[in-house]
């Protein structure tokens, strides 16, 4: 990359003058002394002032541009990023600097992937206006982007640059094809059509210790010295169902008699009859894709080939001869995602060895691999995880490879591509640890000690890697010394599993557990776990001997290690345990399926491979009953002779073996059971009648979305209207405006009662987990005073804090919803409302509404005309598959009709937080608060993630100085708020919703973001909706007050991502359309008076993603939390 | 120390009547293909063929053999077991002399004066060891050669030293192992079926007999991999061209190099050329959904 360096000075300002070269930073990430290397960035930067700051990140920005080492620029890069993010906005905060407006221009740049220029328009943006919060925010975030950009070209650039890969980006036309099928494949039975069929089977890897997610390639590639694991193929039986463990991967291939590319997945009951090559690059056209990466990774269709939109009967020609095809099927024994075995990695490593053996790439067509023929099948599984968009560790791969063994990062040499770009190669090295170092006995011993289970939690380890990519070329000093200890605890169990002993294996996983990697990543573990482990240390005392995480994080697949003499007691009793514990918490954590306890043995002999003859060759008998229907609805003409034989074959085996349980599964498969979908729709027709769904409305929006009245374009202001920032009059900052006075006022207020707090639980917050439909605010999202505690439990210890200070707990309201309102009524019921000594008054959502199947023409709106996120080449190819998808998913299924195709409950949505106030109205508990407080005047509305906002007495004073109806709390923009903002619209003050802005960079005129937490006069707001103290009872007026002031506010139309959950934890994502009507729209009527209180980040911040809980812990938000709470209830 | 013997191996059962095939020279002649090799071989200063025959063909080699029958030695092959094996029955005959080995399913054809064997029997004498002939050849063909992997020698020109063997390689192979510096991305050296080999060879193969199982196929690229390993064996380049007449259009191929380096050159472009003008292409066929 050419850069003008005039241009990137100019653009520095005046720090970019002085020789940036001296920069204490600079030296630091430039030194070849690993002391001094390997200081932390937070430490160096604790005591700086903002100039020194602002000096470093002007340096830094010169030397990510100019170094030619990888990771020279990427360390500066994510040293700029955290300065931004976690060190600039203190002195900002200090220095009270009026927040900055991020331009638009540069936001369109990062979503649009173009880094460097978002980066060079932010920094002219923070040379004009000065340095601020909202530019440092956007600068941290395309900092962070650039520098996992550049790692991630890397990786790329390496394993395409893997000797053994490289062929596979030039050929680029079937003619060009190297590979053919080895002949032992092409041996035709003459007497049959049949061909024999070449089979693998493969263990899945279990990990002991990943000395602190040192496998992640960029970690092996920055520090290889560092990257250590320990890991073993295992097979795996599900304990009470299978006799004993088996590899549970396995994978068949064969010639077909039809000149196509046949993939065929058992275990996702999904197939494909691939006619071009361009079909087989598409991922996300159907449930094949990992298939897909194994076809083009082991080269039988090459990497090159993509784009060509030749048939594929001509490749198919070269590789096994004129009218011929493939045929590739996998199958998983019954393991669901999450069980953090590496089962995807594998199965890919599976599916490649497959196709290197048939075309002769690897050493052997049947039996073991050889260690190079283990190495091409890890570069190649790599390849195969870039292509199809997925991620793993370097040691994924290891089921693979036979036994246990020692996979450490390697330096890179002169001939590796990584030469003087990485200190690390990609590939890893691998040592297998022969039995007479690890000898049977000790083998025997772990099986006998270790209980393998599944948790049945599904969650997402993806952010969990990059907070620990960060943190490390960070070099940030706990969690680098807690890398420090993972590794010496590696080396511990090294020397345990030499030595035999057990038990010393699960103290040092369990120590690992509750030491380094906690310590590192606090989020790796969760209550579920915590009380399953605290379970079996009160059931088993001194025989529990250890728990052991596996993979990135625990919850799905993990360990138990117990004394062998109570292993199968543990073993029925964690199965029990578990499910009781699952019950306990499925309302409050993303479950995927009910928890499993497997049977394991350690595979000696890694990936396998077996040729069957023509005359004895047959597929799983799953296959046939996946085939078979499909193949009876086809003109037997149509039938291919080599399938005409199977059925025959098989009819032939049923005339004398009829009682074979593989025939029970083909009739099954043919004859259908009992549809549970009229039933399922009852049940919905039952839950919209009970949390009041109003058909009439329904119809009536339905039949606007259709004719085009409402959608997502129409959900925008008229063109016309004028968009602007607020006057410095038109909000109050709390810093200076609370005085002595307004602290009476409130603290008076707060001593006689007059106050309760509303907060929002009736959403599930699906941000929060992916679209899992369990209750945010009942989530145990993080350890406070060492235990993990759920948003409501903070905000009770909130209220509990104020409350103890003033002699008197005020009432606490929790709103919920039709999927909230159960859980969060039983779990209050169960803890005894957390003993908050306060009333606690739950008010249950009246409103309902039904989602409907999205207008095309709303979701192109949302993937075209709205800014959009670009991803990465290879991800963007998958996302604009999977929308194609998508929009003919939509066309089939009926635009605008109703959405029933899931379970009951993902049909439903919430309407929007502005019903909260009037459900609180409409179903007596407001009127019950007023009975039981007569003097209550305020309320203080906020939403359940909103973590900092408390009833401060200051602020409760200033609103009720105001004498105002309402008073909202803003907080300075940062890049992330998104979606409104305060803003003069046509010259009146008011809080906009992102929806509704005329034009997409309306919102980065706005200073100020709207945190939703409000103020609120009871009175004042009762007379808005035409309504007295006295008249709460009268259910007529206040339902026809109520409808009245909602037929004034607007109505949103939007896109909502549910999730379709089928199999063994599967999940597919559907776009689903929904209204909503929001509550901010209150401080848009003309009768409404209203205020702006400026609070800081720590209060008004939202947690909205799991992704944000680093940043939160880390940027001293989370203790600023704890200060706020009293957790003594 | 000149080399005086050849071998030609033209056992193998599905080829044996190609080097009986028919093509006409650069002068006009119609002549065998047999015979196109022999000339070759006795250009380059062989004095003495052997030829190793499927049992019972011997009397229609002699006839297509023309004017060379009388320096040709028929070695039949009964019980074969792969090519190995065949060169392997010219034991007696080579004894401990060097020899040219030349396969009977190729043509070869050079401007050069000493042809394209002579050229590689000048390199072996002065080089005093054993030389096969190579050509960088695009990955895409690797599916049909024996392919070297080698590193060049240096202040030399097209002269390589033979590091490993492989038959047929995998691209994937190929690149792991048989990378050549200086060759063009994506090519490799393959063998073009051409070789002075030493006596050791037949030891080696003899070896690789012993080591296999009875009745299984002997492969050569074992056996020159072995010799790579214990004696100087040398690749070289030489001015010229091969033509496998066993590969489909192979023989069309070889016909049509011969005619355009011949008296008739002229005469065979313009005919060409009226093929192309008046050829159409075939009509392209969709491919059915299978079943």
């Amino acid at each position: 990359m050419v850069l003008d360096t005039n241009q990137t000075n100019s653009v520095n300002g005046n720090h970019g003058t002085v020789d940036w070269r001296c920069n204490r930073l600079v030296s630091v990430i430039e030194t070849s002394d690993n002391l001094l290397r390997n200081q932390s960035l937070d430490e160096l930067c604790k005591d700086s002032e903002l100039d020194e700051l602002l000096g470093d990140v002007a340096a830094l920005d010169q030397l990510w541009r100019t170094a030619d080492n990888l990771y020279t620029q990427v360390r500066a890069l994510f040293f700029l990023s955290a300065i931004h993010r976690y060190h600039l906005p203190k002195q900002f905060d200090r220095s009270r600097s009026a927040p900055g407006k991020i331009p638009f221009e540069s936001y369109r740049q990062l979503l649009g992937r173009r880094f460097i220029e978002s980066i060079d328009s932010l920094l002219r943006a923070q040379k004009d206006n000065g340095p601020s919060d909202g530019i440092s925010s956007a600068l941290a975030q395309a900092y962070h982007e650039l520098g996992f950009q550049r790692l991630a070209d890397q990786v790329r650039k390496s394993v395409r640059t893997v000797r053994g890969n490289q062929w596979m980006f030039r050929t680029g036309h079937p003619d060009d094809h190297p590979l053919r099928f080895r002949p032992d494949l092409l041996a035709r039975d003459e007497t049959s059509p049949a061909f024999p069929i070449l089979s693998e089977t493969t263990a899945v890897r279990m990990d002991f210790s990943h000395s602190g997610w040192s496998d992640i390639f960029f970690l092996g590639m920055d520090f290889p010295a560092g990257a250590k694991v320990i890991n073993a193929s295992i097979n795996l039986g599900v304990v009470d169902r299978d006799e004993k463990p088996q590899p549970p991967i396995e994978c068949y291939l064969r010639v077909i008699d039809r000149p196509v590319l046949r993939l065929v997945s058992i275990d996702l009951k999904s197939t494909a009859v691939i006619q071009t090559i361009s079909e087989v690059f598409d991922f996300a056209a159907d449930y094949l894709g990992l298939l897909k990466a194994a076809v083009i990774a082991s080269g039988i269709v090459p990497a090159g080939m993509d784009g060509c939109g030749e048939s594929i009967k001509p490749l198919l020609e070269r590789l096994v001869g004129p009218g011929l095809g493939i045929e590739i099927v996998s199958k998983v024994n019954d393991i669901p995602k999450g069980s953090r075995l590496a089962v995807s990695t594998n199965l890919l490593g599976s599916l490649i060895s497959l196709c290197m053996r048939a075309t002769g790439q690897v050493s052997s067509l049947a039996g073991k691999l050889t260690e190079p023929d283990r190495r091409i099948i890890a570069a190649r599984a790599i390849l195969g995880e870039w292509i199809g968009g997925s991620g793993g560790g370097w040691q994924d791969s290891g089921g693979v490879w036979p036994g246990i063994k020692l996979i450490e990062g390697a330096e890179a040499t002169e001939s590796d591509p990584e030469w003087q770009i990485s200190r690390g190669r990609l590939l890893p090295r691998h040592s297998i640890f022969e039995f007479d170092e690890i000898s049977g006995e000790t083998r025997q011993k772990l099986q006998d000690s270790l209980v393998l289970v599944h948790g049945g939690m599904a969650q997402n380890v993806g952010p969990i890697l990059e907070m620990v990519t960060e943190k490390y070329l960070l070099r940030s000093a706990e969690e680098w010394e807690a890398r420090i200890e993972a590794i010496e605890i590696l080396q511990e169990i090294k020397t345990a599993l030499l030595a035999g002993d057990i038990r010393a294996v699960g103290e040092a996983t369990h120590r690992n557990f509750f030491g380094p990697l906690q310590t590192i990543i606090p989020w790796c573990t969760n209550l579920f776990t915590n009380t399953l482990i605290e379970k079996c240390e009160s059931k088993f005392g001194d025989q529990f001997w250890g728990f052991w995480m596996l993979g990135g994080m625990a919850g799905g697949g993990m360990g138990f290690i117990f004394d062998p003499s109570i292993k199968i007691e543990a073993q029925r009793w964690l199965q029990a345990t578990m499910q009781t514990t699952k019950k306990d918490f499925e309302t409050r954590l993303p479950f995927a399926m009910n928890p499993v306890v497997y049977d394991f043995a350690i595979n000696d002999q890694g990936s396998f491979g077996t040729l069957s003859p023509a005359a004895k060759a047959q597929m799983p008998y799953e296959y046939y009953a996946l085939l078979i229907p499909e193949w009876l609805k086809l003109e037997p003409r149509d039938l291919s002779a080599l399938s005409r034989f199977e059925m025959e074959t098989l009819g032939a085996e049923y005339r004398t073996d009829a009682d074979a349980p593989k025939f029970r599964i083909l009739v099954e498969s043919i004859l259908p059971g009992k549809d549970s979908e009229s039933e399922a729709s009852e049940s919905l027709a039952d839950l919209l009648k009970r949390h009041g769904f109003d058909r009439e409305q329904h119809e009536q929006i339905r039949a606007d979305l259709k004719s085009g009245r409402y959608g997502l374009a129409q959900n925008r202001l008229p063109i016309n209207t004028s968009i602007e920032d607020v006057e410095p009059t038109d909000v109050i900052d709390m810093g200076n405006a609370i005085n002595q006075t307004h602290l009476s006022l409130g603290c008076d207020a707060l001593r006689d009662g007059r106050v309760a707090v509303v907060t929002l639980a009736a959403g599930v917050g699906s941000r929060w987990t992916e679209g899992a439909g369990v209750v945010k605010g009942l989530y145990p999202f993080h350890q406070f005073s060492g235990k993990h505690r759920s948003f409501l439990e903070v905000h009770l210890a909130k209220s509990n804090k104020i409350g103890l200070q003033h002699n008197r707990h005020f009432p606490h309201v929790i709103t919920t919803g039709y999927l909230t309102d159960q859980p969060i009524q039983q779990h209050l019921a169960k803890l005894s409302n957390y003993h908050y000594p306060g009333d606690v008054l739950v008010s249950p959502g009246q409103y309902v509404g039904l989602r409907t199947v999205p207008m095309m023409r709303d979701l192109q709106f949302q993937w075209e005309e709205m800014p959009q996120q670009m991803l990465d080449e290879q991800q963007e190819k998958m996302r604009a598959s999977q929308r194609s998808s998508l929009i003919a998913w939509a066309r089939q299924a009926g635009e605008g009709l109703d959405y029933r195709d899931n379970s009951p409950m993902q049909c439903l949505h919430p309407v929007g937080h502005w019903y909260e106030i009037p459900n609180l109205i409409r179903n007596g508990t407001l009127k019950k608060l007023l009975d039981d407080h007569p003097q209550l005047e305020t309320l203080l509305l906020h939403n359940v993630d909103t973590l900092g906002a408390n009833v401060d007495p200051g602020l409760l004073g200033l609103h009720l100085a105001s004498k105002r109806c309402l008073s909202f709390e803003v907080i300075a923009r940062r890049l992330e708020d998104r979606g409104g903002g305060l803003a003069r619209v046509n010259g009146q003050p008011r809080l906009l919703e992102g929806l509704s802005m005329p034009r997409e960079e309306d919102e980065f005129k706005l200073s100020y973001y709207n945190s939703m937490t409000t103020w609120i006069d009871v009175d004042r707001l009762l007379a808005v909706f035409g309504l007295k103290r006295s008249e709460l009872d009268n259910a007529t007026k206040v339902d026809a007050s109520i409808r009245q002031l909602s037929s004034r506010m607007p109505t949103y139309i939007t896109i909502k991502d549910v999730k379709k959950r089928w199999g063994h934890g599967q999940e597919d994502v559907f776009p689903v359309s929904q209204f909503e009507k929001l509550w901010s729209d209150m401080s848009g009527l003309p009768e409404v008076s209203a205020n702006y209180f400026v609070v800081p980040l720590a209060r008004g911040q939202q947690l909205k993603q799991q992704a944000q809980l680093d940043a939160w812990l880390r940027d001293g938000t989370a203790e600023y939390v704890n200060g706020i709470c009293d957790w003594n209830f | 120390m000149s080399i005086l013997k050849a071998v030609i191996t033209a056992a193998a059962p599905d080829q044996k009547q190609l080097p009986l095939q028919s093509l006409v020279d650069q002068q006009g002649e119609t002549k065998t293909a047999l015979q196109l090799i022999a000339d070759e071989a006795v250009t380059a200063g062989i004095e003495e063929i052997a030829i190793i025959i499927c049992p019972g063909e011997q009397e229609n080699y002699v006839k297509a053999a023309g004017e060379h029958a009388s320096r040709l030695t028929f070695v039949p092959q009964d019980n074969p077991r792969g090519y190995g094996d065949a060169l392997l029955r010219a034991r007696d005959f080579v004894g401990d002399d060097r020899f040219l080995h030349l396969v009977s399913d190729h043509v070869y054809l050079s401007q050069h004066p000493r042809g394209y064997a002579g050229q590689l029997i000048d390199i072996a004498i002065a080089e005093d060891c054993a030389v096969s002939t190579v050509q960088p050849t695009r990955e895409n063909l690797l599916p049909f050669f024996g392919t070297v992997g080698a590193s060049r020698i240096a202040n030399r020109q097209k002269l390589y030293e033979i590091k490993c063997v492989m038959e047929k390689p995998t691209p994937t192979q190929a690149e792991q192992y048989l990378i050549v510096a200086g060759l063009r991305a994506s090519h490799y050296l393959c063998l073009s079926g051409i070789h002075i080999l030493t006596p050791t060879i037949m030891n080696l193969l003899e070896a690789e007999m012993q080591a296999s199982e009875p009745g299984s196929n002997i492969a050569l690229s074992p056996a020159l991999e072995e010799l790579a390993k214990c004696e100087r064996y040398l690749a070289t380049e030489v001015d010229g061209g091969r033509y496998n007449i066993g590969v489909q259009y192979g023989l069309l191929k070889a016909q049509v190099a011969l005619a355009l380096s011949g008296k008739d050159r002229d005469e065979i472009l313009t005919e060409l050329l009226n093929l192309v003008a008046e050829s159409k292409p075939a009509s392209r066929h969709t491919p059915s959904p299978g079943a």
